[in-house]
């Protein structure tokens, strides 16, 4: 049997969502935001709301998402995601608007945007890729960078804070990572909160039926904001192999951001 | 006809938005300011016609909130004061770039920094010349009343959606405080969802399957493109310099020496006119309606007919003079009084300035 036997209509078992487009992702081999640019556009395909879904791009390496996905979509300035997705939601409150971002973009820059959208209980969807690591500027620290971790702005480790008793005396300090999911779950205005990952098929299922949750709830017109916080790789400014950043994240990013939902029905989840 | 009543400049312009059928207001308090929103949220608009309103966490959150609504085709305004409109200037750079069509207030007080909170109009260059990043202009109109505070929220929407740009109502502490009688419009209609997509096709609301996607974006990473983009924009600005200038003359027919003022300095310099006239002096006053399209083209139709100097009247150290001076071009004499900090020159030291400055004694 040749090659051209077997690739025929009735064979296709799997395909590209319809809701993205033919343009090549320009995102690095083994970057995570390929396969969530995937699930987030199928899951827009089989709610069956392509017509009326407006996304709201970040600043940073998804900053053109607009070319990948087959919806209307609006490019925000670095940070200002919610405050766009607010702004089209109150004007369209039946339209489905959902933001795209990254962790510069949603918790350093847009931290303001982020949680008072959140504290409105903006009844919206929104996706925070988490890598640790500002991407496109190549490779700087971010508010989630880990303790000890070496980015561009951190060269030989991010450092929480002095020594004890150092005083001011010029060493560098970072602060220590900031976990926002945790910090917006508190707020009265989500709805649901959830922490996913897509470095394996099974965290691939799971995360694509908490995106689900996250655009169902909208569009059922339950009030507040679902928020999908997804741990994600960036094997080229952790200058690693495909494979080795997905090792890493599981054995240094997820003790520190654990993954599962956090907040279900306005209710925190007890561990 | 309009109702008539007895309002603030900033109420006026509140209720002026609510009877235009506009859909949003997103908007931050500051003083001198702060009416609007207060005004707007006291009187439930979206109990009257349906329009929102919300207050944003910042100017920028509200900026921003603008530019999505109004990349939606929806009919949005914010208003601040000018360290608040310093902070919008981020967004009002996208939405240039982005051709996102919206309406601002700004009623200017003292700078630089904090200021005061007394007039000012030391806020023309961010205004009129820029203040975002890159290449762009916004229609810039300045009212000298509280009618125009009211009447200009239309004529800026309707320029704003002509010309897909932001159009910015440069107002003042004294206008936007002061009472006057305004004649108030009727009541419209807010634009229908089937109305904004016929008219609006380059607006995101949801693309029908098997159309084109759409996109609001000011960023393009290829350098030809992004040239085209810039020179389309300027082309647009062109055409809104060569069909939108609008100014008024005040006894101007056979003027020798002319003030040049928009805003509150027009009301104050138009007083000025009537004691020079007393004194047989002929002064006249050209009132610039647009200050972003300046009316250049007027100065020069005056020097033409006779005009020997322009003393331009601002409650700024010299902005607008440096488009009064350009059209001038050094055919006669053109200079520049003000005062600043939030003080508001009288008629009769602004007519002491023409004769010092320019009629000489």
């Amino acid at each position: 049997m040749s090659i051209e036997d077997i690739i025929k209509p009735e064979n296709l078992v799997y395909q590209k969502s319809k809701l993205l487009t033919e343009k090549p992702f320009h995102y690095c081999p083994g970057c995570g935001h390929g396969t969530i640019h995937r699930i987030v556009a199928e899951v827009i395909e089989e709610l069956g709301v392509d017509e009326d879904t407006i996304g709201v791009a970040p600043v940073g390496c998804s900053v053109m998402a607009y070319d990948y996905f087959d919806v209307d979509f609006q490019e925000a300035a670095h940070g200002r995601a919610p405050a766009l997705a607010t702004g089209l939601k109150r004007v369209w409150p039946n339209k489905v608007i959902f933001t795209y971002q990254g962790d510069g973009d949603l918790a350093a820059i847009g931290t303001a945007e982020t949680i008072h959208a959140c504290n409105r209980g903006e009844n919206i969807t929104m996706i925070f890729v988490n890598n640790g690591i500002y991407g496109m500027t190549g490779g700087q620290m971010a508010p989630t960078t880990l303790e000890g971790m070496k980015t561009a702005t951190t060269p030989y480790g991010r450092k929480a804070t002095l020594p004890a008793g150092a005083g001011f005396n010029g060493i560098p300090c970072n602060g220590y990572p900031l976990r926002i999911t945790e910090l917006i779950a508190q707020l009265p205005g989500t709805k649901y909160v959830t922490r996913q990952a897509v470095y394996n098929p099974a965290c691939v299922r799971k995360a694509k039926a908490a995106i689900k949750k996250a655009f169902e709830n909208q569009i059922n017109g339950k009030s507040g904001v679902n928020f999908v916080e997804i741990v994600s790789n960036c094997n080229s400014n952790w200058k690693m192999e495909p494979v080795a950043a997905n090792n890493w994240l599981v054995e240094n990013m997820l003790p520190f951001y654990p993954l599962g939902d956090i907040k279900v029905d306005g209710k925190i989840v007890e561990k | 006809m309009g109702e008539l009543k007895l309002m603030k400049g900033n109420e006026a312009l509140a209720e002026a938005a609510i009877r235009y059928g506009c859909d949003a207001y997103y908007g931050y308090p500051i003083t001198p300011q702060s009416e609007v929103i207060e005004y707007l949220m006291e009187q439930n608009p979206y109990e009257r016609t349906g329009m929102v309103v919300l207050q944003a966490e910042s100017e920028i959150a509200a900026i921003n909130m603008v530019y999505a609504a109004g990349a939606s085709g929806k009919r949005v305004m914010t208003s601040s004061s000018s360290p608040g409109v310093s902070l919008k200037q981020e967004g009002i750079a996208y939405i240039a770039g982005a051709e996102v069509p919206c309406v601002y207030a700004d009623v200017v007080r003292g700078g630089p920094g904090l200021g005061t909170i007394q007039p000012s109009q030391a806020d023309y260059f961010q205004a009129c010349k820029g203040g975002g990043n890159g290449d762009y202009k916004n229609i810039v109109l300045a009212p000298a009343s509280v009618q125009e505070m009211a009447d200009f929220v239309a004529l800026g929407f309707d320029l704003a959606f002509k010309y897909r740009m932001a159009c910015c109502i440069l107002s003042d502490g004294a206008i936007g405080q002061m009472m006057e009688k305004v004649v108030l419009p009727e009541q419209k209609p807010r634009m229908t969802e089937e109305e904004i997509k016929a008219n609006y096709p380059w607006a995101t609301t949801g693309r029908k399957r098997g159309t084109q996607h759409r996109v609001i974006t000011s960023l393009d990473l290829d350098s030809t493109r992004m040239e085209a983009h810039n020179r389309h924009l300027q082309e647009k600005y062109r055409l809104v310099e060569e069909n939108e200038v609008r100014f008024e003359e005040i006894e101007c027919e056979d003027a020798e020496y002319i003030f040049v003022a928009y805003g509150s300095s027009a009301r104050i310099a138009q007083k000025s006119v009537q004691l020079a006239r007393a004194e047989g002096l002929k002064v006249g006053l050209l009132r610039p309606i647009t200050l972003f399209p300046f009316p250049t083209k007027a100065i020069q139709n005056l020097i033409d007919r006779g005009a020997k100097g322009f003393l331009a009247v601002e409650l700024s150290c010299g902005q607008m003079i440096e488009d009064v001076r350009l059209a001038v071009n050094g055919r006669v004499k053109a200079e520049h009084f003000g005062r600043v900090g939030g003080i508001i020159h009288t008629p009769e030291e602004v007519l002491e300035a023409m004769k010092k400055q320019i009629i000489g004694e």
